[in-house]
């Protein structure tokens, strides 16, 4: 089996590329997905592969395009909606909300909406506080939907079929800042993986450190800078951030007997806080310390790079909050 | 100061060269804002306006000071023109703490409350709502003057346009809607995204009166803006002005502008609004080649003294990270 090295931009367009070729009732529709190729470029190339009408540029109406493709969904196709990015998707969060996850039980069972919404999410971009959102944990709240959240390339690559195959809607959070990541796959053979469960990318003895999207390799650069002061860290990437996989997080508390939760979303409300309440509701016994949480600063994210890195997890300030669960 | 009642474009010699010295300022400033991306002084977005000044200019110049403007994140010149200190913008381009919005918002997200000038919005359509919302409180507060809104043709298909001219057209309110039509959305060429491309007939489908000018031509922009922005302030209710634009640069500094033609982008620069006027304006003898040289000679030394501000400037100190979340205590228990 040969390996191929590709970026997790290229990942995700060889996934849209597989569905589109597997399944003639998939079709990619977002704004800017054909002519400009994706304002990531995740699109690039399929249009001229795929023809316009399954690559299919939509105006600028976020609520109209996800909720005609809530509609073909009904309607018996597979849409994959790309939202530009998280921060616009809020003009499409009646039909999200009010619309994809209430129909099946709304309608007593009678309705499926197999859709997928994709959408770039996250800061760290210098882009400023109206596009700079991390609200995955509002679409976390929300019963009726699945929310993943790739934060390497294999799962970049791997995640959009099963979601696709998933009758009831999936969201797709991609961070921004991983696009460029690269990393080698096998070319072929065998691409399912599970999107139920959470994944252990650090095996540790001492803390669990539970982290997703770009999070998690600020976790995994903690964990190694813990390495010279005796710590050992587990390292959780949550991947499904609705429904969490509580089992393997509380299995990891129940060895490490610490926790430290990293979300780059505010801290009010949060899917942090959210995990922090479902290990300290499971496994309070069994913790030795309290748990800790990393999050964003509570601010509207600012444009300068040194104030948008301030406001943000870090290596250091995940560091810190282990050794405060260490009590060193 | 000109007569702001009179409705008709007054070109007179001074006129002129202050329509031409601020389309200079903001090509200009843009130029350098371009080159000092490539420097990595300018970072996030940055969204150009060249080839499209003709429209800030010409609008602008039809409002009083304290007649509110909003605008998209595309604003750089909306901003200068409306009198904001270009050493405050520039160093907001910097994100520096003596910028317009203090460093925070950059290119995107220029405010300056003293020159009632509410941003800056980098959400599509974002600025409608909130403009009708200023001309409410305007009518409301028996204060008679306009509120001006820019935004893109992108805007006009999401619902937030149509939800805003319903509102305005049904209050009666004073709203000057500005649609600077530059015939793409990012990638998405108007033609690819709306059924009717005439984005001034959806504004008459709401009963407002609207008219769709030469957005290469300063003077014709002028002379649209004073009538509607007149029968605003008349209490008429709003007015829709599209203009007809075309930007020179791809739509952001991320954007490889790959879906048009680089001879329709040809074609178009031979319709450079600075060009055309200045040629007009000096075959009728309003202006003379020195004045044109006085004008570029002045902005470059405005620029050159903005950098130099911006680059010597501070930048906030992280400490204040968490200021002005919410209003001081202080003002909260008053
Ligand atoms: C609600 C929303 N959706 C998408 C975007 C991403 N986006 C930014 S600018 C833009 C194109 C807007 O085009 P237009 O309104 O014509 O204005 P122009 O950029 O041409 O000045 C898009 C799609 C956004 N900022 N806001």
């Amino acid at each position: 089996m040969t390996n191929s090295r590709l970026t997790y931009r290229e990942a995700v367009r060889e996934a849209l590329r597989e569905a589109l070729a597997r399944d003639k009732r998939v079709f990619l529709m977002g704004e800017d997905v054909n002519r400009y190729g994706g304002a990531y470029a995740c699109s690039l190339g399929l249009p001229a592969e795929f023809g316009d009408e399954r690559v299919r540029d939509a105006p600028l109406s976020e609520s109209a395009f996800v909720g005609a493709g809530i509609g073909a969904a009904l309607g018996g196709m597979r849409p994959i909606v790309e939202i530009m990015t998280i921060n616009f998707s809020l003009l499409a969060l009646d039909q999200i909300v009010n619309s994809a996850a209430t129909l099946r039980h709304m309608s007593g069972g009678q309705f499926s909406v197999p859709i997928v919404i994709r959408m770039a999410t996250g800061a760290g971009r210098q882009l400023a506080a109206q596009h700079s959102h991390s609200l995955e944990g509002w679409y976390g709240h929300i019963p009726g939907i699945r929310v993943l959240a790739p934060a390497t390339v294999a799962d970049a690559r791997r995640m959009l079929w099963p979601a696709l195959e998933d009758p009831d809607p999936v969201i797709i959070m991609e961070h921004a800042t991983l696009y460029n990541d690269e990393d080698e796959l096998p070319a072929d053979g065998d691409m399912s993986v599970d999107i139920t469960k959470a994944a252990t990318r650090r095996q540790g003895s001492d803390v669990t450190v539970i982290a997703h999207s770009a999070c998690v390799k600020k976790a995994l650069n903690a964990a190694e800078m813990l390495v010279g002061e005796g710590i050992d860290c587990e390292v959780i990437d949550l991947r499904i951030l609705r429904p969490l996989d509580d089992e393997t997080i509380i299995a990891s508390v129940r060895k490490t007997h610490r926790a430290v939760v990293v979300d780059e979303a505010w801290r009010s409300g949060s899917l942090a806080a959210e995990i922090s309440s479902r290990i300290t509701e499971q496994a309070f016994y069994d913790l030795d310390a309290p748990v800790e949480r990393v999050c964003g600063a509570e601010v509207p994210i600012p444009y300068p790079k040194h104030l948008e890195q301030a406001a943000l997890p870090q290596p250091q300030s995940i560091a810190a909050a282990v050794r405060k669960a260490m009590r060193r | 100061m000109r007569n702001i009642a009179d409705d008709r474009v007054h070109l007179t010699r001074e006129h002129a060269v202050e329509l031409l010295r601020q389309m200079t300022r903001v090509r200009r400033f843009e130029e350098k804002c371009a080159e000092l991306y490539t420097q990595e002084k300018i970072r996030g977005f940055l969204h150009l306006y060249i080839g499209e000044e003709a429209n800030a200019v010409g609008v602008i110049s039809t409002l009083t000071g304290d007649e509110a403007i909003v605008a998209t994140y595309r604003e750089h010149g909306h901003a200068l023109v409306r009198g904001l200190p270009m050493n405050e913008v520039m160093a907001e381009m910097f994100g520096k703490a003596v910028g317009s919005s203090r460093g925070r918002g950059g290119s995107m997200h220029i405010f300056s409350a003293h020159h009632r000038f509410f941003g800056g919005n980098a959400i599509v359509a974002g600025g409608l709502p909130l403009a009708v919302g200023l001309a409410l409180a305007d009518k409301m507060l028996g204060i008679e003057r306009a509120t001006c809104c820019f935004f893109g043709e992108g805007a006009a298909a999401e619902g937030e346009f149509h939800e805003s001219l319903n509102l305005a057209a049904l209050w009666h309110l004073p709203v000057l809607f500005v649609c600077e039509n530059n015939f793409y959305a990012m990638g998405t060429a108007l033609a690819r995204s709306q059924s009717n491309p005439s984005i001034s007939a959806r504004a008459a489908v709401y009963g407002i009166a609207s008219e769709a000018v030469d957005g290469m031509n300063v003077v014709d922009v002028e002379a649209a803006a004073r009538r509607a922005v007149h029968a605003v302030r008349r209490g008429e209710g709003p007015r829709f002005i599209e203009t007809k634009t075309y930007r020179f640069r791809a739509h952001s500094m991320f954007d490889p502008d790959l879906y048009r033609e680089k001879a329709e982008i040809e074609t178009w620069k031979k319709r450079d609004p600075m060009v055309l006027f200045a040629d007009w304006a000096l075959s009728a003898a309003l202006l003379n080649l020195d004045d044109r040289e006085a004008i570029e000679a002045d902005v470059a030394q405005e620029i050159e003294a903005a950098v130099a501000f911006a680059e010597a400037a501070d930048f906030e100190p992280v400490e204040d990270l968490m200021k002005d979340v919410v209003s001081p205590p202080s003002e909260y228990i008053r």
